[in-house]
């Protein structure tokens, strides 16, 4: 019982760093309809850009501010320079441009840091256990990130449902053109929009470093998941990318955990062994699928 | 004669020109080389047809390489090595398995579609590693080549007039699904979806069918790759190789029958002279991509004469 | 901005024709291809710097012959690995093709390269089909059989009377390799078996698993960036002080830099180490550290081992490159100065060499990371599986 209660507790945290990730992607593609597979690379500049910040400062949490406002920088930027021009273009333009954007930043990150993984550690006083109730001892950093990713969470919501730059947002992913003809500066909102998304990739990044490798291509593979999550939950919806990323966590943890011994009460042990991970490994894809054929749009289409 | 149909016969016939050329100068070496680039235009033209005609983006169109070369490669294993009943189970799986990705989904569109055939591709890769008997990740040795009737792929030069003529049958058939009634709905679903409901025509049916037409055709394409490579891998199956074969559509331009050959030509050529030059031949290939993707719009097929789109 | 694509293309077409420079006739060509791009290619950068430090000892002279030496990027895939070779052999006419850290590329490769009668020697990969029924007389490797590592472990932590222990590796055939290897030597009980899923990076989820059935020790096998995060978080998880973590692969001198002291106390099994104590050993290391301000890792040793087995047979022919059963005769004696001490050659081309328990201490100073020692030898002269299945004899 408590191991399940544990395992619960991983796939939340689970969950929510892939909320994170889902978080910034699926806003950006509600509001500009852009699909972003550099979003993995900001991932990558935001956990490389905590290491060299830390590194320089001493300070972790000075090296958590500077990384974020570091990868919002970055994420700006690439959307003047690069991105601009791929919003009027079909998706197939974007994400191969996009693609494009992987290669050059995994090489870049290759130049300037090395290709070895770089040396990262939880910081101490982010370190050691708690003990949740009778006998559940949780890892400290990771209660941290299910807060600060449910934190995260509620503070995406109050801005998208409580002020006006969310009424904006929500705005602008169903009906861009109006919002464009009501005089609303659309250039400028959407590269806040795109930084802040960047920011929270970021966010994300310097949250696995810790416990992650840093290393060139550290974005990818994250990101088949995230875009799974996306899909599921619904583009360019919050609560779809919340309700997605629980889930896949969820579903993900608790099915690398107890698929194996729950299929050897009903195949012999070395059949279990075989099936038990390939499946484990190929069960979001599944639940993919599934959604996808009961609902097209995912869970929680951001439009009508 | 227009002027499109004449460039491809000229780069067919380029083609057909290189093994005597090769043994001229003594470098048999580049007939391998085109060989391989010959069999990724033949995916690269698989694709075109859903992707570039139809305005399907799919991410999982390697999954076809895979499944194809797998057939042949498993059946080499067991010993059966006649050419034609190989590519005919070759064909067969990939289609059957493009109907069902395809079922589920071209119910989708758009960003949706991209992301399911992906999410297909990378299930298919893991359910590849997990296949203990042929090597897992591993992969394993092709026992032997395919034979077709006294056509042994084991020789390089019968094997290379062999991918020719498929390539070239291709490029004709795509050429007639294009320019037939088929081929209309296809591409008028492409440009306007609800128009072409309006006239009538249920666009899911014949997407479906087109998706596993690509599908069968990527899966031929595999079938040669493993006679090439002479190896069978799960990494046929990456999603980056469906990637890469994306690119050498764009590269060569999109709906046009010549540039799948050419972006494969150009995307293999550049890649290997890339590499032999820096190890860091990524941080050049990746914006060079991006420029073509937000530049050259039309390709290279785009820079012959007679311009970017057929028909 | 008009791109010139038109002349890009013509120009990429040119290039890709233009013919390898006019050789001159007593020249060595090695091939060595490896992976150069991408997150692995921090290996493959260990074997290349082995391979140039190799050749500066010998002074840029192979056998006495002027070498000159083609790297590849194999990019982790077998196809262009495969592509690399034929252009290896056809288009630069090596006498020698070497390198290759991953076992898919070297099934594709090495029948490519020995059926064109050049000589393959590995520097890494040792796929159990090479060592059997696919043994050829012109390869030969330096480093070891996929599964003699794990073996050695297995054997040890028999010895020592280590009972239930939690098994883990990724899902994917070297994993299962090393855990069939493993199993060969280990008589004790084992818990369970866990495989999880390649290239994954949280394994929150299994070491919630593990602590709940309480095993004796456990021993995983994560190489690469999984090592990394696995030990990264299995220390975190506080279960480095609980159970006692054996592990192949998983820790080497470049993941130890990434994880610093997370990988105090690790117990691996390995046939070399940097303080293995030999005279060409110790030369490799000391001018390696001079040259490129790091530890070797052995990755790297074997690599230079490659080109000194070169060597060896190609003097033994005094340079008469056409003599081929006259370089298989001296390659076989294995008669150079390995950074591992002497060895011999199994019937498979396979090295019979010693393999040592090493673990990972303090470094010398305390702010340096933790170094890999040879704590005891585990196997003398040990012989892999599959040699019976190779039909060669000599």
């Amino acid at each position: 019982m408590l191991l399940f209660l544990e395992q619960t507790l991983n796939g939340l945290q689970l969950g929510v760093m892939l909320f994170l990730m889902a978080a910034g992607l699926t806003l950006v593609f509600g509001i500009m309809n852009l699909v972003n597979l550099a979003h993995g690379s900001l991932y990558m500049v935001g956990a490389y850009l905590w290491v060299a910040f830390t590194g320089l400062t001493g300070s972790y949490l000075a090296g958590v501010v500077l990384a974020l406002a570091g990868t919002l920088a970055v994420g700006v930027l690439i959307e003047l320079i690069a991105l601009r021009t791929l919003y009027d273009r079909d998706h197939l333009d974007q994400v191969l441009a996009t693609f494009g954007l992987i290669l050059f930043f995994n090489e870049l990150v290759a130049i300037v840091f090395g290709r070895a993984a770089l040396y990262t550690s939880v910081p101490p006083w982010l370190s050691g256990h708690v003990e949740l109730f009778a006998g559940l001892r949780y890892p400290l950093y990771r209660l941290v990130i299910i807060l600060v990713g449910l934190a995260v969470a509620g503070l995406l919501w109050f801005v998208v449902a409580r002020t006006r730059l969310g009424m904006l947002i929500r705005a602008g992913a169903s009906n861009r053109t109006m919002v464009a003809a009501l005089g609303v500066n659309i250039r400028l909102l959407y590269t806040a929009v795109f930084g802040f998304g960047a920011a929270l990739a970021g966010l994300a990044g310097l949250m696995a470093g810790p416990i992650y490798t840093v290393e060139p291509g550290m974005g990818e593979k994250i990101l088949i998941e995230v875009f799974v999550v996306i899909v599921i939950g619904g583009i360019g919806s919050i609560r779809g990318a919340l309700a997605g990323a629980l889930i896949v966590g969820m579903v993900d943890t608790l099915g690398r955990a107890f698929l194996k011994p729950t299929l050897a009460t009903v195949l012999s042990p070395s059949a279990a062994d075989t099936a038990g991970p390939a499946i484990a490994s190929m069960l979001i894809y599944l639940l993919m699928a599934v959604v996808l054929a009961l609902r097209p749009a995912g869970l929680f289409p951001a439009r009508g | 004669m227009r002027a499109r149909t004449i460039a491809i016969v000229a780069v067919l016939a380029a083609l057909a020109a290189v093994p005597p050329l090769a043994a001229a100068l003594g470098q048999p070496f580049y007939l391998d080389l085109f060989r391989r680039i010959m069999i990724f235009a033949i995916a690269a033209l698989s694709l075109n047809l859903i992707l570039g005609y139809g305005g399907m983006v799919s991410f999982g169109h390697a999954a076809y390489l895979g499944i194809g070369a797998y057939a042949v490669g498993i059946l080499a294993y067991h010993g059966v090595t006649n050419g034609f009943l190989q590519f005919a189970v070759a064909i067969g799986a990939s289609a059957a398995i493009a109907l069902v990705i395809g079922a589920v989904s071209i119910r989708t569109s758009g960003v949706y579609f991209i992301m399911i055939t992906l999410a297909f591709t990378q299930m298919l890769f893991y359910l590849g590693i997990s296949l203990e008997e042929y090597g897992g990740d591993d992969g394993i040795r092709l026992k032997a080549h395919s034979q077709f009737a006294g056509l042994d792929l084991a020789h390089p030069t019968p094997f290379y007039y062999f991918v020719l003529a498929i390539l070239a049958g291709f490029v004709y058939l795509v050429h007639r699904i294009v320019n037939s009634r088929f081929g209309m709905v296809i591409r008028a679903a492409k440009s306007n979806e609800a128009r072409t409901r309006a006239i009538g025509f249920s666009p899911y049916p014949y997407k479906l069918a087109a998706f596993v037409i690509a599908g069968a055709m990527g899966g031929v394409a595999g079938a040669l790759l493993v006679n090439q490579t002479a190896y069978l891998t799960p990494e046929f199956m990456n999603w980056t190789r469906s990637g890469e074969i994306m690119f050498m559509v764009i590269l060569g331009g999109i709906a046009t029958l010549i540039g799948p050959v050419l972006g494969a030509a150009a995307l293999l050529l550049l890649e290997d002279l890339l590499a032999a030059w820096t190890t860091h031949w990524q941080i050049i290939l990746g914006p060079i991509l991006v420029l073509v993707v937000l530049f050259a719009r039309r390709g290279l097929a785009g820079l012959l004469p007679g311009g970017g789109r057929d028909d | 901005m008009r791109i010139p694509f038109r002349a890009l293309f013509v120009g990429l077409i040119v290039a890709a024709f233009a013919p390898a420079p006019a050789v001159a006739q007593q020249k060595l060509k090695i091939g060595f291809i490896t992976t150069l791009s991408g997150p692995q290619g921090v290996i493959g950068e260990h074997m290349r710097q082995s391979v140039e430090l190799a050749l500066d000892h010998l002074g840029r002279k192979v056998g006495g012959l002027d070498t000159e030496i083609i790297y590849g990027d194999d990019q982790v895939k077998p196809d262009v690995g495969k592509q690399l070779a034929d252009e290896m052999l056809k288009k630069h006419q090596v006498n020698f093709v070497s390198g290759i850290i991953w076992s898919n590329v070297m099934l594709a490769v090495a029948p490519t390269v020995t059926q064109a009668g050049t000589f393959m020697i590995g520097t890494n990969a040792g796929p159990h089909d090479l060592a059997g029924k696919g043994c050829s007389e012109l390869f030969f490797t330096t480093s070891w059989q996929n599964d003699q590592t794990p073996e050695a472990m297995g054997k040890h932590m028999s010895d020592k009377g280590v009972n239930d222990v939690y098994v883990m590796a990724p899902n994917y055939a070297a994993g299962k390799d090393m855990v069939t290897g493993f199993k060969r030597y280990f008589k004790g009980r084992i818990v369970d078996e866990v495989y999880t899923k390649l290239g994954q990076t949280d394994y929150q989820a299994e070491l919630s698993q593990l602590r709940a059935k309480n095993p004796k020790a456990v021993f995983v096998f994560y190489p690469g960036g999984m090592g990394i995060q696995f030990l990264k978080q299995y220390s975190e998880a506080g279960m480095r002080g609980q159970f006692p973590l054996y592990s192949v692969y998983t820790v080497d001198e470049i993941s130890i830099p990434a994880v610093k002291h997370a990988a105090l106390g690790q117990l691996e099994t390995r046939y070399w180490s940097p303080d293995l104590k030999n005279p060409a050993n110790e030369k490799f290391v000391a001018d390696f550290r001079k040259k490129y301000n790091k530890l070797p890792v052995f990755y790297g040793a074997q690599s230079y081992d490659g080109i000194m087995l070169i060597d060896s047979a190609v003097r033994a022919v005094k340079g008469d490159l056409a003599d081929k059963k006259g370089m298989i005769a001296a390659m076989r004696k294995a008669n150079y100065a390995s950074t591992r001490g002497k060895y011999a050659y199994n019937t498979n081309h396979f090295p019979i060499q010693n393999f040592y328990l090493l673990k990972a201490v303090a470094g010398a100073s305390p702010t340096a990371d933790p170094v890999l020692e040879i704590q005891e030898t585990v196997f003398k002269e040990h012989k892999d599986a599959y040699a019976k299945d190779c039909p060669m004899k000599w």
